[in-house]
């Protein structure tokens, strides 16, 4: 099965000025596509040649994981994005935020300071853990929670690419733009399923 | 006794054009500046103030790992920094050349191993030219702000010469095109550096 790079549902300039067009250019037309690109020479004629995305993310190791899990990551990470998003969810998610970190500011806080202390590349997400409550996890380099039996709901890159074009050294910018751009509806949606 | 940041031997813009000004900038003053200062608040207070870098990177197991990112990050740059020069680029000479070419089989094979280890470096980290215990050269790359003078380390001995490939190290010029910064090192390196700590 072809991995194919998935379009984007909102046009690259649409996250400015949190998001810069040129970061989606490279992010999106380059990292992500080029992790599909690997993927996809990487899987010929091995037993993974026709296992489901998250299968690849679940068994695989080595260069096939890498990739595999690098574009799962970040289908996840790009289609939780919209421009004019709403600051904070509802419903069920938000009664589930504010159960399990006391509130959306204090969740909010703990995310954020786990994407500013998380060295290097990687990943930081928020879950539903086996027992259904939410939790936040850091990945390292391609990490994904799937693989400890965690359903990701959101996620936010915090490899260098994701943000040196806009924000250079400085993270926490980053960080706090993401929370600009969070497509509520999506991951209330996940949260759901 | 703190740790300072070490000043440059050149000047920001010196390795024009093959890494920019702003890269150097920002990497010197910014990233490596706040290894250095994290270094020394992960320090302070413990028996680690007063110990030479190289002494803490020895015993890094028994440290925070707040001692082992930044500690590393510290030595790690100034290594980096040191290792380039507006003057770099060509071959070594000497007894470096000739360790090269026995341990490697040629310059050239050796340029492509450490390129190769460079660009194969999956996230953030550091390709190195390692000289071992024995004497022998040997390629290998490491994790984050890891290096061979670290306990932990796969590749042990001493780093004669390291090349950053965390993205902060080209981002602003060359995007998701780490080949092309990988390619330009070869065109700044100090080999007289490089020499002499091969030779100590």
């Amino acid at each position: 099965m072809e991995h194919k790079l998935p379009a984007l549902p909102y046009e690259l300039g649409a996250l400015e000025p949190y998001i810069s067009k040129k970061t989606l250019e490279f992010h999106y037309g380059k990292h992500h596509q080029a992790y599909i690109t690997n993927l996809n020479n990487l899987i010929k004629g091995t037993a993974f040649e026709d296992a489901s995305l998250e299968d690849i993310v679940k068994h695989s190791e080595g260069g096939i994981f890498n990739n595999g899990a690098q574009v799962y990551n970040h289908t996840f990470y790009f289609e939780a994005f919209k421009p004019n998003a709403s600051a904070e969810p509802n419903g069920k998610l938000k009664a589930a935020i504010e159960a399990s970190f006391g509130s959306f500011d204090n969740f909010k806080a703990e995310f954020s300071k786990a994407g500013a202390t998380l060295f290097g590349s990687g990943w930081v997400w928020l879950v539903v853990d086996t027992a259904g409550k939410l939790a936040i996890l850091k990945t390292k380099n391609a990490g994904n929670p799937l693989r400890d039996g965690f359903i990701p709901i959101l996620t936010m890159d915090v490899w260098e690419h994701a943000y040196y074009l806009d924000t250079q050294n400085a993270r926490p910018k980053y960080i706090e733009n993401f929370w600009n751009i969070i497509n509520w509806e999506l991951v209330e949606k996940r949260f759901e399923e | 006794m703190a740790f300072e940041l070490p000043k440059l031997a050149y000047a920001y813009d010196a390795l024009e054009p093959h890494i920019d000004a702003r890269t150097m900038e920002i990497h010197h003053s910014k990233h490596h500046a706040g290894y250095t200062n994290n270094l020394n608040a992960a320090i302070a207070g413990t028996d680690l103030e007063g110990k030479s870098i190289e002494e803490i990177l020895a015993n890094i197991s028994q440290h925070s790992v707040a001692v082992r990112n930044n500690g590393g990050g510290f030595y790690n740059h100034d290594l980096f920094w040191k290792v380039m020069s507006p003057n770099g680029g060509g071959k070594p000479s000497g007894d470096l050349l000739t360790a090269i070419e026995k341990d490697f089989g040629s310059f050239d094979a050796f340029k492509e191993e450490f390129s190769k280890a460079a660009a194969t470096r999956f996230g953030s980290g550091w390709a190195w030219l390692v000289k071992q215990a024995d004497g022998k050269l040997v390629v290998t790359s490491t994790a984050n702000q890891d290096n061979p003078l670290m306990d932990i380390a796969d590749v042990k001995g001493t780093p004669i010469l390291g090349l950053d490939v965390w993205e902060h190290a080209y981002y602003l010029k060359f995007q998701n095109r780490r080949p092309d910064y990988i390619s330009v090192f070869w065109e700044v390196i100090n080999w007289e550096e490089v020499v002499k700590r091969f030779q100590d």
